[in-house]
């Protein structure tokens, strides 16, 4: 029984719907500073709604990273490596977009912060559809030779299902985005937030549904339905409060779609962490690819301190700036005069 | 260029990058939080300032470590996934950890920094700064236990030809660990002593320039007021100044002291686990008691140096064993000995395994590129000391309150701030070239687990090809350099800027004034 390997992918997934859920929303909000705000108050609203937390939302994307090279090096040696040109696209959208958070607010000209503005948008946009377009390879597979190497060419993980991963984690993120401004803002932002969400929230779930239900289709998993199930549950829910204008419900019903979809995802691709599609022989699974169980109990009381605390203080964090933010709050930009 | 070529480029321009930042973060970090705790415990308004300024700073760095180190995380993966294949079981431990206990803590506790001034109890914001800032420590500590691994390999076995991990405290408690550590960390603040020094020097001079505050006759300072900005502020500045000028001072000497005694710890066990890489800092060919001060190599000759080609012009006998085995006499080895010593043990030629690329079964240099050791092992400490002797020398100028009037002594201090910086990219790179031609370097001082090495050669992505490789080596070069001249535009202005710029509560603000308890959702905004 390959008792800790699977409780790693268990925590793994945990660790992707954490990323997904939280830098989830900041990713929207960010594609939504060009595609939503109507003019520079309320892009500084936007920016400000995510201010405080981003950075540790991003956290979980480096943990789950981190953690799959401890738990399963295979997975992670195979995946990143099979992916580097999108990767690097990931990568290099992630410090555009972390750096212009920071930086946009000490721009001194409206060119400049337009065009941090724009890696804000492109940075949050590329991020959403790289991390998707990876999650939904992992799950449905890529050529790989026996060693675990990509063959066929630097594009060749290109198919449907990266595009439809990626899809489908910018929709979710765009929506998702939209919701959280409906509990972090108010006012004009708040009242075109919620018209949005009640609109598009079917639609925008879609892709991501679609993903869930490939994978389940071409595992032929019966234990996969039931979170299935639970997602689709969980989307009807979130629109019928979507169009009830109760915006924290719609959150909740939004998250556990988002959990019980990639909880359908991780279940129907159990025990494979990455499949072959030259030759099923090859795939990487849950016992070929993981660390011995040595390292894996070492991790295991790691993440039982850790993982609860990070909870907890991360918590703390959105309780402490749980105040909405409107427009009026937000102080005229300061410029910086040199004094010497 | 081969893959394996254009990966190590890649992975050195990176890591230095990073390591541009890295160091400034730590140490500026902690600074600041004993700035804020001076502020808490006195009430003393310099102090505040202080924070504020230093913070912003602090915060414009901080965010580009963070983009950088992004890159770090996934690289191994990318890049060198046979590398992550091999170590993976005791090499992603320590990684995974630094994200759970340090990552976390250190992002989350600062935003709740940034933006919780005023609406964070004060006790708890400033417990707020020290969680973040003693977790970038914490950090360090994790990552150099995973890079001292690949120094030593200790609490290992080859199973299965990978490195498995069998003793979890042998890896954390790693000997190489222990002296590297401390020996970084002290690195790490006297970047930030150096960077305290240069711009509190350059605000005061701008303050004597100006005429603000001018010397009695007795050379003493007569702290002055400008009319512009008024209210007091000027006098409060100038104790920032001056207080911050002093403290960078201070602690760039201590942490002079601290980088050699841990330097001293290091250079011994260096001999032990890596005594090729000692040879090579020397440019020692034959046994020998002396620290060269300069040997020259005939660069004529093509190629890369060879051991018979150096020539030691000036050194200090007895130095060099003092250094490695606290005595004037025992000799330590050099190329010519060690050359054979290696061969016997790990082969002359790679093997023609399939693993090695175009490499299979060429010969194996053990040397590593003599200049880059030679002269970074020098470059490292001669830098350090000269930053160390710039400190006390500018303690000594400032004794009666202010820096001299001398345009060029202010120039030199700015430019000095860029020593320390110097000193630690010259240490890194010096470590990890001096490692090669391993990736993960034998232990050759414990039995048994001897067989736990990589050649770099083998440690690259078999499937990324080259033309992947280079267009991320010219993508990720090109976008830091670019950056680089973003953060530095942005710390000129704020550092042009002074107090003023790190704290908008001077500058009106619409809202200020009146009670409504709503306006205080925001302490700060982007
Ligand atoms: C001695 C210290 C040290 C060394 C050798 C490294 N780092 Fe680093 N790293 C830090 C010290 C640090 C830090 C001080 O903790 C940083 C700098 C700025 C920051 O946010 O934290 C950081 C940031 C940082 C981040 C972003 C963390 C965040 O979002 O808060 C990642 C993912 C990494 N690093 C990963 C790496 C990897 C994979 C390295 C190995 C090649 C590496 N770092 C070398
Ligand atoms: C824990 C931290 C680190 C790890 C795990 C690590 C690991 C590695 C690896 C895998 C390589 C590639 C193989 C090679 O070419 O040798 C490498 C090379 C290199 N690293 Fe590190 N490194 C770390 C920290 C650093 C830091 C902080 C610096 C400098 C700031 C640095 C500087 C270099 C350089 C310059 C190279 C290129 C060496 C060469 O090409 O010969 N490393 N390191
Ligand atoms: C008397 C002064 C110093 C001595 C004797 C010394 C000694 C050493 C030695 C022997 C190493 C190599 C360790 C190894 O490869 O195993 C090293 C590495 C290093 N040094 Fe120094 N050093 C000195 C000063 C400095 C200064 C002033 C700085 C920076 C401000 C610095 C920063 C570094 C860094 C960052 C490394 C690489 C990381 C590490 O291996 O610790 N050193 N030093």
């Amino acid at each position: 029984m390959d008792f800790l390997p699977t409780l790693w992918f268990i925590l793994i997934a945990i660790l992707w719907t954490g990323y997904l859920f939280l830098e989830g929303f900041d990713l929207g909000v960010g594609m939504l500073m060009k595609l939503f705000a109507k003019n520079e108050k309320q892009r500084r609203v936007l920016l400000n709604t995510v201010g405080p937390v981003w950075d540790g939302n991003e956290v979980w994307l480096i943990t789950a990273g981190a953690a799959t090279f401890a738990a399963f090096p295979y997975w992670y040696a195979s995946l990143f490596s099979a992916l580097y040109i999108p990767l690097t696209l990931v990568l290099v959208a992630l410090i555009f977009r972390a750096v212009a958070f920071e930086y946009r607010g000490k721009a001194h000209t409206l060119a400049v912060r337009n065009a941090w503005d724009w890696a804000i948008f492109l940075g949050s946009f590329i991020a959403a559809f790289g991390v998707g377009a990876m999650l939904a390879l992992s799950t449905t597979g890529l050529p790989l030779n026996a060693n675990g190497d990509r063959v066929g060419g630097p594009f060749a993980w290109f198919n449907q299902y990266a595009v439809l991963g990626g899809i489908g984690v910018v929709a979710f993120s765009l929506i998702h985005a939209l919701a959280f401004l409906g509990l972090k803002t108010d006012g004009d932002i708040r009242d075109r937030a919620a018209k949005l969400l009640a609109r598009w929230l079917p639609v925008a779930l879609l892709p991501l549904a679609c993903w869930a239900i490939a994978v389940v289709w071409i595992n032929a998993s019966l234990a996969a339905l039931a979170p299935l199930l639970l997602a689709v549950v969980a989307m009807v829910f979130a629109w019928i409060q979507a169009r009830a204008r109760r915006e924290g419900w719609a959150f909740i019903g939004l998250g556990v779609f988002l959990l019980a979809g990639v909880a359908a995802i991780f279940t129907a691709a159990y025990p494979n962490v990455l499949p072959s599609t030259i030759d099923a022989a090859y795939n990487l699974t849950v016992s070929n690819a993981s660390s011995t169980p040595y390292t894996l109990r070492l991790m295991s009381i790691v993440a039982a301190f850790g993982l609860p605390a990070v909870l907890a203080y991360q918590t703390w964090t959105y309780w402490v700036f749980r105040k909405r933010i409107t427009e009026s709050h937000i102080p005229a930009a300061h410029p910086v005069i040199p004094i010497i | 260029m081969d893959v394996l070529e254009i990966a190590r480029w890649q992975f050195g321009i990176t890591t230095v990058y990073h390591f541009l930042m890295v160091p400034l973060t730590i140490g500026l970090g902690v600074t600041v939080a004993v700035m804020q705790t001076a502020w808490h415990r006195t009430g003393k308004a310099e102090y505040l300032r202080m924070t504020k300024f230093w913070g912003k700073l602090f915060l414009i760095n901080f965010i580009m470590g963070v983009a950088t180190g992004l890159v770090q995380e996934f690289q191994f993966g990318m890049a060198w996934s046979e590398y992550s294949r091999f170590v993976g079981d005791v090499f992603g431990a320590p990684l995974a950890m630094e994200a759970l206990l340090a990552f976390f803590v250190e992002s989350i506790f600062l935003g709740l920094w940034i933006f919780g001034w005023d609406r964070l109890p004060k006790r708890i914001h400033l417990a707020t700064i020290w969680c973040a800032s003693l977790a970038t420590v914490f950090s360090a500590y994790f990552i150099l236990v995973a890079n001292s691994w690949m120094q030593h390999p200790v609490g290992t076995e080859m199973i299965d030809g990978r490195a498995v991990m069998t003793d979890a405290w042998a890896v954390f408690t790693n000997s190489t660990a222990m002296v590297t550590f401390p020996h970084t960390i002290f690195g790490a603040f006297a970047v930030a002593g150096g960077f305290l020094l240069g711009i509190s020097w350059y605000h005061l001079y701008k303050r004597r320039h100006a005429g603000i505050d001018t010397v009695d006759a007795t050379g003493r300072v007569i702290v002055g007021e400008s009319a512009t900005l008024g209210k007091n502020r000027d006098k409060v500045d100038y104790k920032v100044w001056i207080k911050s000028l002093r403290i960078g001072a201070v602690v760039a000497m201590i942490s002079f002291a601290g980088v050699a005694l841990s330097g001293h710890a290091q250079a011994q066990l260096m001999i032990e686990q890596q005594p090729m890489k000692m040879a090579a800092a020397e440019a020692a060919c034959h046994d020998g008691t002396g620290f060269s001060l300069l040997s020259i190599g005939d660069l004529r000759s093509g190629g890369a140096t060879t051991c018979d080609d150096v020539v030691g012009v000036f050194e200090i006998p007895g130095l060099l064993s003092f250094l490695a085995h606290e005595n004037f006499t025992t000799e330590v080895k050099g190329v010519n000995t060690l050359l054979p010593e290696y061969q016997e043990k790990y082969g002359t030629h790679l093997p023609d395994d399939p693993m090695y690329g175009d490499r299979a079964g060429s010969e194996i240099n053990y040397l590593p590129v003599m200049e880059v050791t030679y002269w970074g092992f020098r470059l490292m400490i001669t830098l350090g000391g000269l930053s160390a002797v710039a400190a006390a020398v500018a303690l000594w100028l400032t004794r009666k309150g202010t820096v001299p009037l001398n345009k060029w002594i202010s120039r030199l201090a700015l430019f000095g701030m860029l020593a320390p910086f110097g000193a630690n990219s010259a240490g890194w790179i010096f470590t990890e070239m001096g490692r090669q031609p391993f990736v993960v370097a034998p232990n050759p001082s414990f039995e048994g687990i001897d067989q736990v090495f990589m050649y770099t050669a083998a440690a690259v992505s078999p499937g990324v090809s080259a033309g992947e490789m280079l267009f991320s080596l010219i993508a990720l070069t090109s976008i830091y350099a670019f950056l680089l001249v973003v953060e530095v535009v942005l710390l000129t202005r704020y550092i042009r800027g002074g107090i003023g710029s790190a704290m908008p509560e001077f500058h009106e603000r619409p809202g200020d004034g009146d009670n409504d308890q709503d306006t205080d959702a925001l302490s700060f905004a982007y």
